[in-house]
């Protein structure tokens, strides 16, 4: 099974996803955000989807678990980088990501975390 | 009595009487068609089917009949475009019928030539109206293709602030169109707010709502803010009376509120200059100076 790094970078978990996502990579990917939360105490997670082409609905409600996770550790997830066909096959499904906060690149998700805007 | 040479005897009638046949056939035309082409434009078209009509007879070759479709296609073609009305595009062949009738009228030997050839005209006949409505489907569709590609502007309005200017009615393709071209534009700039001014659209439904909704849900997955602008008295009345919920959405009246909004989200502040600006463009002729 394929698992997606975890890069910390200051008080930031930088997530870059490159590779189609399976229903047990992102189970993986959030068991794995959970530990380095907790371990590293960080305050912000950015999840840079920008390579991935395809979600489905599980994939959607997992990314809304992650920032539910996340804010359990007083952590503020932001997911960048969405490809307008992502953003019109979640939309279409239902799925607004509440709870999360979404930017357009990672330099702008990391002015949210940073409090810039 | 063989077919060929029936076609033949006609095809040989036909090419002694040319001149006789062709202008009364223009005539019928012309009056049909009431003053919207001249004589003579109608006699030279005329004379040049009306050849490849005698071809086809007497040689009855492959040649000469795709040459005639090809002809008549062309004059259909036309004829739609000028407007004509596909009767008037039909009767301008049905009546060489009635020009060549009248004509071998008084002979009676040549009725069953005279059968043979109308049963060719009819055939063309046929073929004349297929290819109107084919020339009228592709008009249609050139202007819809047209259409959509004139309605979805996306317009910058500031540093990271776009808008798109909403005209006419909204349909599912339309606002699919509009919605993947407002995404795009906001990845392409990089912009973080989006205006949507409704201004144009004269009615919403439910289903425009149900569009407009899903399009603002899309671009703030993106990380994009949107604000409606541009509601008109009648359509919020509509709205409201139709139950539906913008939410959390901004809807403003105008289209400058929703740019001062924007503006004011970006951090940015428009202040009245204490003094008029000097202009220090050359020929800026509007300015004080």
């Amino acid at each position: 099974m394929e698992r997606v790094p975890i890069i910390k970078i200051g008080q930031t978990l930088f997530v870059s996803i490159q590779i189609d996502l399976q229903d047990d990579t992102v189970m993986r990917l959030q068991e794995d955000l959970a530990d380095e939360l907790s371990a590293t105490g960080a305050h912000g997670v950015i999840i840079d989807i920008t390579a991935v082409e395809i979600v489905d609905s599980f994939i959607g409600r997992m990314l809304t678990m992650i920032g539910s996770i996340s804010r359990l550790f007083d952590a503020e997830t932001v997911i960048v980088g969405m490809r307008p066909a992502v953003a019109i096959t979640l939309t279409e499904l239902g799925l607004s990501l509440s709870g999360v906060r979404t930017a357009l690149n990672a330099e702008k998700g990391l002015e949210i975390l940073n409090g810039k805007t | 009595m063989d077919a060929g040479g029936t076609t033949e005897r006609m095809a040989d009638y036909l090419r002694d009487h040319r001149d006789k046949v062709v202008d009364r056939w223009s005539e019928l035309v012309i009056a049909g068609v009431r003053g919207r082409t001249s004589f003579e434009e109608v006699r030279r078209e005329l004379r040049d089917l009306y050849s490849l009509v005698v071809r086809v007879l007497s040689e009855s070759d492959d040649h000469a009949v795709g040459e005639l479709r090809a002809a008549l296609d062309e004059l259909s073609r036309s004829r739609a475009r000028d407007g004509f009305t596909p009767t008037e595009t039909a009767l301008g062949v049905f009546s060489l019928k009635d020009a060549v009738y009248e004509l071998v009228a008084d002979t009676a030997e040549l009725a069953p030539e005279f059968l043979v050839f109308s049963r060719m005209i009819d055939d063309l006949g046929l073929r004349t109206f297929e290819s109107y409505s084919a020339a009228r489907e592709q008009i249609i569709t050139d202007q819809s293709t047209a259409m959509m590609e004139l309605s979805t502007p996306v317009v910058r309005l500031w540093d990271g602030i776009i808008a798109v200017p909403l005209v006419g009615t909204l349909d599912s393709a339309r606002t699919q169109l509009v919605m993947e071209k407002l995404l795009d534009t906001l990845v392409a700039t990089g912009a973080n707010h989006a205006v949507i001014d409704i201004t144009g659209v004269a009615t919403v439904d439910t289903e425009v709502a149900q569009h407009l909704l899903k399009t603002v849900s899309a671009a703030r997955l993106l990380g994009a803010e949107c604000t409606i602008s541009g509601i008109r008295p009648q359509v919020a009345q509509t709205i409201v009376s139709l139950g539906i919920e913008f939410g959390d959405i901004a809807t403003k009246a105008t289209l400058a509120d929703a740019l001062a909004l924007a503006l004011r989200q970006a951090g940015l502040k428009v202040v009245q200059a204490l003094e008029p600006l000097f202009c220090d463009i050359a020929g800026f002729s509007n300015c004080r100076s």
